[in-house]
């Protein structure tokens, strides 16, 4: 099955971290990313933009409407996503659990719909 | 088994229908518990497994009773399921799809070796730690031993449309998510399975709270909790803590007729007579309790059915062995941080130290809110008031009263009611 794990943070403590910090959360996704590639689980993933860079779109009346921001303001917000294929939960939950977002964060593990 | 089933049994052949429900009563949570397993769908499964029991019904007075009714059952439910799989899906990956779960299903009922026992992986599914925790254990009720959703929503206290929207939605979680149906591997099987332990033992309290098996639902619910821990037992038997379960719930279980007088009234364990203890129970429970001890792991249930141990001993001794009941607490509390095991405690104490002491020990957790409501804590407290002196004789009044007015059981409140009286004597 294939499950999107979406991580999510608060930004303004990712703005506050020191050089080192970052490096060394750098280094950790490195690192994880060459794990799942190594257990051939991964599809996909990628570290987003934050979320000042968001746009949304919403069409009214058959106008779009375009607003600055993301589509919700949270406390955290989504930074990045895996996209991984495994047997089940159990080992989704398990590769969620050793993604460096999970310790600074939270990772939401979602299957994707079977058409 | 399934409402549905029981309410076409009447209309059709009498020995037909009465193989049906024999092989009902004792396969239907492994029937089940087989096809979730392979279609990874509990609710598929089971609505195939309806529909074969169905088609039974209708074959069995024309054909006869097949030889090996479960593998007749098996083989109309897989054809069942991958009919209704083909109309839910289209495509080449639900096509795919299909083979996938016919050949399963196919390797696994066409011999002739006995079905296997897929129950506690499906146990280990309904109790995931992504299902909700609050509806694993009715979920377990359901799956394995075929409760209908008005029968578990009366039991727990719950209006039955709500209960069966709960059910779905936990069921659609299940295949929706991927949960597996298997039994965690050891790294992780400690921390799972306390997750089916707790459901277990959720169905027995909810079953336990009505002594007087008065009705007649909630009283089974106790015996199917302790038919599930015995399957636990068999099938994981060097888990200690499944042993403490069982051994607990037997323990309780033995005392259940003592628990009420002639009169249908509430008599407190200390108060019991021996005599109406079911010994053999209380013997089993000594035995599981003395094998989980052997394994070296000890934990919550282990320490409470300790603690069930010690009150029978006055079986043989004559007495209550109070300084071990509240050593017992002590490492109970220091384990769950429970308010209603600190409350147990501040009984104890109260009975190795005093009234005042036990009081103590309940003005320290007396800061808890969840205790505002909690039946137990009050009637402990009024207890232990009423034994302090006649200082205290009016907050002891209206302990009792808050006590009685939360109390549910009939008989306890009138038990309650006598000694709120005795005080003004």
């Amino acid at each position: 099955m294939k499950y999107m794990l979406l991580i999510y943070r608060d930004e303004a403590d990712m703005q506050a971290a020191s050089k080192a910090q970052i490096e060394q959360t750098m280094g950790a996704y490195l690192a994880y990313t060459e794990a799942l590639r190594k257990a051939g689980v991964i599809v996909g993933g990628d570290r987003l933009q934050p979320s000042t860079a968001a746009t949304t779109v919403r069409l009214l009346d058959g106008k779009s409407k375009v607003l600055d921001g993301p589509y919700a303001e949270t406390k955290e917000q989504l930074g990045g996503y895996y996209m991984i294929d495994v047997p089940d939960l159990d080992a989704a939950l398990s590769w969620a659990a050793r993604c460096p977002g999970a310790g600074h964060g939270t990772i939401e593990v979602r299957p994707l719909w079977v058409m | 088994m399934p409402r549905e089933d029981d309410e076409l049994m009447p209309q059709v052949d009498a020995a037909a229908g009465a193989t049906a429900d024999a092989v009902a009563r004792r396969s239907y949570g492994k029937l089940v518990a087989f096809l979730a397993a392979r279609l990874r769908d509990v609710a598929a499964a089971e609505d195939a497994l309806a529909d074969a029991f169905a088609s039974a019904l209708a074959a069995w007075p024309a054909s006869g009773v097949p030889a090996n009714p479960e593998a007749w059952l098996l083989s109309v439910a897989r054809r069942k399921a991958v009919d209704a799989a083909r109309r839910r899906r289209s495509g080449d990956e639900a096509a795919a799809h299909l083979l996938l779960i016919a050949d399963k299903l196919a390797a696994a009922t066409t011999g002739t070796a006995e079905i296997p026992d897929d129950r506690l992986a499906l146990m280990f599914a309904c109790a995931h730690p992504a299902i909700e925790s609050g509806i694993r254990a009715p979920l377990i009720l359901q799956t394995i031993l075929g409760f209908d959703a008005a029968a578990i929503a009366s039991s727990f206290l719950v209006a039955p449309r709500t209960m069966g929207q709960r059910l779905v939605r936990a069921k659609s979680k299940i295949r929706e998510a991927g949960i597996p149906f298997r039994v965690p591997g050891r790294d992780e099987l400690a921390d799972r399975l306390d997750a089916v332990l707790e459901a277990i033992y959720a169905a027995f309290a909810e079953g336990w709270s009505d002594p007087a098996g008065t009705e007649i639902r909630r009283r089974n619910l106790a015996e199917e909790a302790i038919f599930l821990g015995r399957l636990v037992v068999a099938l994981l038997p060097d888990e200690a803590e499944a042993l403490g379960l069982l051994g607990l719930m037997l323990h309780a279980e033995a005392r259940r007729a003592a628990r009420r007088d002639a009169q249908g009234d509430y008599v407190p364990l200390a108060a019991q007579d021996m005599a109406a203890w079911n010994a053999a129970l209380i013997d089993e429970a000594e035995a599981l309790l003395r094998r989980a001890g052997a394994l070296g792991a000890p934990g919550r249930y282990q320490l409470e059915a300790a603690v069930q141990s010690a009150h029978v001993a006055r079986r043989r001794t004559g007495w209550t062995d109070w300084p071990a009941i509240e050593l017992l607490y002590d490492a109970l509390v220091a384990l769950t941080a429970s308010p209603v095991v600190a409350i147990n405690r501040a009984i104890a104490v109260a009975e190795t130290r005093g009234a005042a002491a036990g009081l103590a020990a309940l003005d320290a957790i007396a800061d808890d809110a969840r205790l505002a409501e909690y039946e137990p804590y009050w009637a402990a407290r009024a207890d232990l008031l009423s034994r302090n002196g006649a200082a205290d004789a009016a907050d002891a009044d209206m302990a009792y009263e808050r006590a009685i007015g939360l109390e549910p059981d009939e008989a306890v409140r009138r038990f309650l009611q006598r000694r709120r009286a005795k005080l003004s004597e």
